[in-house]
């Protein structure tokens, strides 16, 4: 400890997160906060008065925060919103189980394993390079149209599909950094041990990248949590679209708000988690690291 | 801090030589319309009789000039011709296009001082100032909406029809009861979407589309049973998007609310009396009856679905 404070005096800490910064917050603690309170509230004070005092406030009051039609907007956005949360949760779950079983095929060496790297490597490019609503359209309205027996007909089925395979296809490219990032060595020892390279990447290679990724993977539960509402274009009727009709039905855009707020209560809490638990990840290394 | 009073007289500075400069343009203007006034005023007094309503007395976004939004996409029967003029309202096809240039003729404007702006249909309704003098693309008037834009007068009155499948169990209904079970769609900000929920009170919720043509889509996917939407579009929806689609039926009047369609105006625009005058005029005169005849009506016997 002594070591790392005298580092600390000579202002060579080992980087802009690390235990000097650290104390140079608790050296200014009283002060800092002190003027970043005033700071803020000077800010903010002035953007309110600024919006409060504009001409069009009371127009965008009436259109945007009215309450009577946020009461009135609330129940229908609220039930779409619990579609959206239905959708986002079975929609993860199929994502992390498909998108790491594509990451370790493509990290599957060796010319036996060629093809399966191809198609891994085949589908992670196409998908990516397709946006996401485009996905949606194509699988939504275009696979059903082309009415093949056997084939579920279902826009709210067929909408989930596409975020899956979409997400995928991101996903397995965060697991596939993970699974690189664990250094060659411990594929080496595993191999030399006698596993297979299956075993390998199962027991060895994977629990360490997963954890590595952890923060990213979590980055893409928020983004998608907001993405599934984009099944709206295929009619379905989830929190966004609801906020919508309501919109065109009242020409109040207080519906929005709402939606807004409900999506804001799970991804800002989500959001913290992942800083947390990447803080405490960061923490915990860099403790086993020194 | 000897900077800070140096800073604000630059700011000074900068401030008044605007303001001059604005008040140069601004007198330049006025002086350049009270010119074409004179001469204007004079035309139009013979041929409308109300100088009130000319081109150059009007509350426009751009002076002399007629600025009309339409649809992003607008369609037939509406604007332009499923084929050649499609999309075009400069082409005056169409109902609404033509009628755009009825009124603006009205006004005493000529077919090269009329612009047409494109806007989706909702961002059309912030509020705020907007960039066209009004807005025309089967706006229902409606009392919640008229609380933040204006409307004008009715231009066209239309009832909710129904579109299925040819061969769907639902063809045959002649009444709102008949479609208890049916899976309906119908685009996002149409009547049609209240006319299902309040009229047909089908079991399960409509699914609710951006556009139209998503709709269409969707029954194409077999996604929805059937679709409801103003006769006149139901007419290009069967004959142009939809293969072995069939106009079911039109809904009884007294079931539907009168639907009118009005153009859409800026909250508290006063060019809307114009407008207004106009749409009355041409109303009185047959004109607008003539431009129904000649682009929103079709032969044949529908069946009149009630209830």
């Amino acid at each position: 400890m002594t070591e790392r404070s005298s580092v600390d005096r000579l202002g060579r800490g080992p980087g802009l997160f690390g235990p000097r910064r650290r104390s140079v917050v608790r050296e200014e603690g009283a002060r800092g906060a002190l003027i970043a309170f005033v700071s803020t509230v000077i800010f903010l004070g002035f953007v309110l008065w600024v919006i409060l005092t504009s001409d069009a406030w009371p127009a965008v009051q009436r259109q945007f925060f009215n309450w009577t039609h946020f009461q009135a907007a609330w129940p229908s956005v609220l039930s779409g919103f619990w579609l959206d949360i239905r959708m986002f949760m079975l929609a993860e779950v199929l994502i992390l189980a498909i998108a790491l079983i594509v990451a370790m095929i493509r990290a599957l060496r060796g010319p036996a394993f060629f093809p399966l790297r191809l198609l891994a490597v085949t589908f992670i490019d196409l998908i990516r390079g397709v946006p996401i609503i485009l996905l949606i359209l194509l699988l939504g309205f275009g696979v059903p149209a082309l009415q093949l027996p056997g084939v579920p007909r279902s826009e709210l089925l067929w909408g989930l599909t596409a975020l899956v395979i979409s997400y995928s296809a991101y996903t397995a490219e965060v697991y596939r950094a993970g699974i690189e990032s664990v250094r060659e060595s411990q594929r080496m020892s595993a191999r030399s041990l006698g596993l297979t390279q299956v075993q390998t990447l199962r027991y060895v290679l994977v629990p360490q990248a997963i954890r590595n990724v952890i923060p990213a993977l979590l980055n893409g539960f928020v983004s998608l949590q907001k993405d599934v509402a984009l099944v709206f274009v295929l009619g379905v009727r989830e929190g966004v679209r609801e906020a919508q009709i309501y919109n065109a039905h009242t020409f109040n855009y207080t519906g929005y708000i709402a939606a807004t707020i409900l999506f804001l209560l799970v991804s800002v809490p989500l959001a913290r988690f992942t800083d947390w638990y990447t803080d405490r990840d960061r923490r915990r290394k860099q403790v086993v690291g020194g | 801090m000897r900077t800070r009073p140096n800073r604000l007289g630059k700011y000074v500075v900068i401030v008044t030589v605007l303001t001059i400069l604005v008040a140069a343009c601004a007198d330049g203007a006025e002086t350049t319309t009270t010119a074409g006034e004179t001469t204007t005023t004079e035309a139009t007094t013979s041929t409308t009789g109300l100088a009130a309503c000319t081109a150059e007395n009007l509350n426009l976004v751009t002076p002399g000039t007629l600025t009309i939004a339409t649809g992003e996409t607008a369609f037939p029967p509406w604007v332009g011709t499923p084929d050649e003029f499609f999309d075009e309202p400069e082409s005056k096809t169409g109902f609404e296009a033509a009628l755009a240039y009825e009124i603006a003729a009205y006004l005493g404007f000529s077919d090269d001082q009329v612009v047409w702006e494109r806007t989706g249909f909702d961002e059309a309704i912030i509020a705020g100032p907007k960039d066209w003098d009004f807005n025309m693309q089967q706006y229902s008037i409606t009392e919640v909406r008229d609380q933040v834009v204006d409307f004008s007068v009715p231009y066209y009155v239309t009832t909710q029809s129904l579109i299925v499948l040819e061969g769907s169990p639902y063809a045959e209904a002649s009444t709102v009861e008949d479609l208890k079970g049916a899976k309906l769609g119908a685009a996002i900000g149409t009547t049609s979407v209240d006319f299902i929920e309040n009229i047909i009170q089908p079991e399960s919720a409509p699914n609710v589309y951006d556009e139209n043509f998503d709709v269409v889509s969707a029954m194409n996917a077999g996604q929805i049973d059937g679709l409801v939407v103003d006769l006149p579009t139901a007419y290009f929806m069967t004959a142009v998007q939809l293969e072995g689609a069939v106009i079911a039926g039109r809904f009884e009047a007294a079931a539907a609310e009168p639907d009118e369609y009005g153009l859409l105006f800026a909250e508290g625009n006063p060019l809307v009396d114009c407008v207004n005058e106009a749409i009355n005029a041409l109303t009185a005169d047959g004109t607008i009856d003539d431009l129904i005849a000649e682009w929103l009506e079709q032969g044949g016997e529908l069946t009149t679905i009630t209830g």
